[in-house]
């Protein structure tokens, strides 16, 4: 019987071939489209995360109160001595120590005399130590358009747009004009080895990434950072564990009212960033729910459909002599074969252009001329494992649920009926 | 021993508010080996008696006691049960399953009786060579004429020896000599295995066949009357 069963479904496309082609494709876009979702919430996270605001961040109480204006004179103090305790307290997380600045930069004529100045957002972070990872935390070398990466102290790399806009070129110098954590003036030299294009236009704009030795030489910050930023294992935020450290940190540091104790700042709890993540949390959740639902409608609709066509035949069968429960279990069976295989199906392409979208992603840069917020300009797909099961909503339980539905008709109708529908 | 035994039968289907009496105080028996047809015009009842007689529908009133089971009283198990091992089908359209060769649609009613697969084919084959398609076996009814599905219908309805096979205008779909082909084979298929045939129809052929006829009219019987052994072999 079960032979005579699988003949008939590989033998009838329309019982075959069509539902499976349509619950993979189904299962294909809500597999897509989620990790899709989530890879541009998430990059933009990621983006946020890796260049300013890390997973998790440490600086002095009142750095935290004035954060948007990086007052480097409330800098972490000691700072090697905070690195080491970060790292021995809490292994799993990547902590780095980094330096922002503001300043203006000067770029000289032949004769010494101001050619082009403008207002540089300046980051200093452990580029030359052996250990460090920073370099392709900001994928640097991939950012890198002209010249090389800083290997010596005193060199600079400079954003691609800003360098144009100064008209200066690798090998050339620049005059950093700012101000050392003490509050005096502060000039320092750099020498530009290369510009970069994070592909962020909030960066790119006016970056200025030098070694964070360096910053701390030209603005007076021996053995100093402005933060430390942490980064969590997997390389993906997760508010929930992020938080969890913050607190377990800022218990131990709780009876110091002092402005320079350390204070631990999830992403979530810095500035905005909160709202950004519930509202992103929310949205890739409501946009995805949507879609899945949209996807089981559609895929119910298909079961439903597929089963009604075969009330003639389950008449004829009825009429042979099988009995109701035996003719609607098979149809469930059937069902449950075109689910399973229909969902591996879209599952595995959907994940395929998932891959191909997180690998290589879609360049959206001409769309984000002036954009003020860090957005990614290349947008990518992100593969949760939350892909690899979600396509059996729509692909599995709904092609099921239809079949079912349908079924009920078995019983309901009277045979004769249900019989006579064939000879209709 | 009569094989089907129907006392005061009435059938009414709701419609709209009131109700449709299709079938009306019918009393008449059949016996074993009877070649009968139910005739009438639309209807006149005679598809939902042979339904009712199917186990395939259930009597409003009275009883039809097919083969000693009360149709009204059967549960659906037992009712798939007797439809399954004592009766057989066959359709105006021939019904057959389009994507299962011819082979398999003759198979299908032993399947469902779990007979052992050495069994199965030596009755299907035989069943092919009563209706004359052994050459056909492999074919799918989409690549036979209509006349050769109503002999796999009817191959199907005869596979598992029932003794009782209900026609429903076995004929209606097909042209003069097919309908004569197929009814031969009935009627030869009835002489040689004693199966009672009851047919439900109105074509003039296949009542040139009958030995019985059963005159429906508005739900009742009109006429009942055996027809002459002599007279069948002149018509």
């Amino acid at each position: 019987m079960i032979k005579f069963l699988v003949k008939g479904l590989l033998r009838d496309k329309s019982r075959s071939q069509m539902p499976i082609i349509v619950v993979a494709i189904g299962v294909m876009l809500t597999v897509f489209i989620h990790a899709y979702i989530n890879g541009f919430m998430g990059d933009t996270i990621e983006l946020n995360a890796r260049f300013s605001h890390g997973h998790l961040k440490v600086m002095t109480k009142g750095y935290a109160d004035n954060m948007s204006q990086t007052p480097n004179d409330l800098a972490l103090l000691d700072s090697d001595s905070l690195l080491s305790s970060l790292q021995r307290e809490y292994p799993t997380v990547a902590w780095v120590p980094r330096i922002q600045f503001g300043g203006l930069v000067d770029a000289p004529d032949s004769t010494g005399e101001t050619r082009a100045q403008g207002p540089a957002m300046g980051m200093g972070i452990d580029f030359l130590s052996s250990a460090s990872t920073e370099v392709e935390r900001l994928n640097i070398p991939k950012s890198l358009v002209r010249g090389r990466l800083i290997q010596n102290a005193g060199e600079a790399l400079i954003s691609n747009l800003f360098a144009e806009k100064l008209g200066v070129v690798p090998g050339d110098v620049v005059t950093l004009i700012g101000s050392t954590m003490n509050g005096s003036m502060s000039m320092y030299n750099f020498t530009i080895v290369g510009t970069i294009a994070f592909g962020a236009e909030a960066l790119d704009r006016g970056a200025l990434i030098v070694d964070i030795e360096d910053a701390r030489y030209a603005l007076d910050m021996q053995n100093a950072a402005g933060e430390v930023l942490g980064f969590l294992e997997g390389g993906f935020y997760s508010d929930e564990d992020a938080i969890a450290i913050a607190q377990q940190f800022n218990a131990l540091h709780a009876d110091s009212s002092s402005e320079y104790a350390p204070v631990m700042k999830s992403l979530s709890q810095q500035g905005n960033m909160g709202s950004y993540v519930s509202l992103l949390n929310t949205w890739t959740g409501i946009i995805s729910s949507i879609f899945v639902l949209a996807m089981a409608l559609v895929l119910w609709n298909a079961g439903l459909l597929g089963s009604l066509r075969r009330y003639g035949e389950f008449g004829v069968r009825l009429a042979m002599g099988e009995e109701k429960g035996h003719v609607y279990r098979t149809l469930i069976y059937e069902s449950v074969v075109i689910g399973v295989i229909g969902a591996a199906i879209g599952t595995a392409i959907g994940l395929f252009f998932a891959l191909l979208l997180q690998v290589y992603g879609i360049d959206i840069s001409g769309m984000m001329e002036g954009a003020a917020m860090m957005m990614p300009t290349v947008i990518k797909a992100r593969i949760t494992p939350v892909d690899y099961y979600l396509g059996l909503i729509p692909g599995l339980v709904s092609t099921v649920v239809g079949s079912m539905l349908a079924g009920v008709g078995i019983y309901r109708r009277q045979t004769a009926k249900l019989f006579k529908e064939l000879e209709a | 021993m009569n094989l089907i035994d129907v006392k005061n039968l009435s059938k009414r289907f709701p419609m709209g508010k009131g109700e449709f009496t299709a079938l009306k105080d019918i009393n008449l028996t059949i016996g074993k080996g009877e070649f009968v047809g139910l005739i009438g015009p639309s209807g006149s009842g005679k598809t939902t008696l042979l339904n009712i007689l199917g186990s395939l529908d259930v009597p409003s009133d009275g009883e039809a006691i097919v083969l000693g089971n009360s149709i009204g009283a059967l549960s659906a198990k037992q009712s798939a049960m007797l439809r399954k091992e004592s009766l057989g089908f066959i359709f105006q359209s021939y019904n057959l399953l389009q994507v299962h060769t011819v082979y398999e649609n003759v198979e299908f009613p032993l399947l469902l009786l779990k007979l052992p697969a050495a069994e199965r084919k030596k009755m299907v084959m035989d069943a092919l060579a009563w209706v004359g398609l052994t050459d056909k076996a492999k074919s799918k009814p989409p690549q036979l004429s209509g006349g050769e599905c109503q002999r796999v219908a009817i191959a199907r309805a005869m596979v598992k020896r029932p003794s009782l096979v209900l026609a429903d205008e076995p004929t209606a779909n097909l042209d003069a000599a097919n309908s004569h082909n197929i009814l031969k084979t009935m009627e030869a298929l009835n002489r040689d295995l004693n199966t009672t045939f009851v047919f439900a129809t109105h074509d003039e052929k296949v009542i040139g066949y009958l030995r019985r006829k059963i005159f429906l009219l508005d739900g009742s019987i009109d006429k009942d009357e055996v027809v002459e052994h002599s007279k069948i072999a002149a018509s």
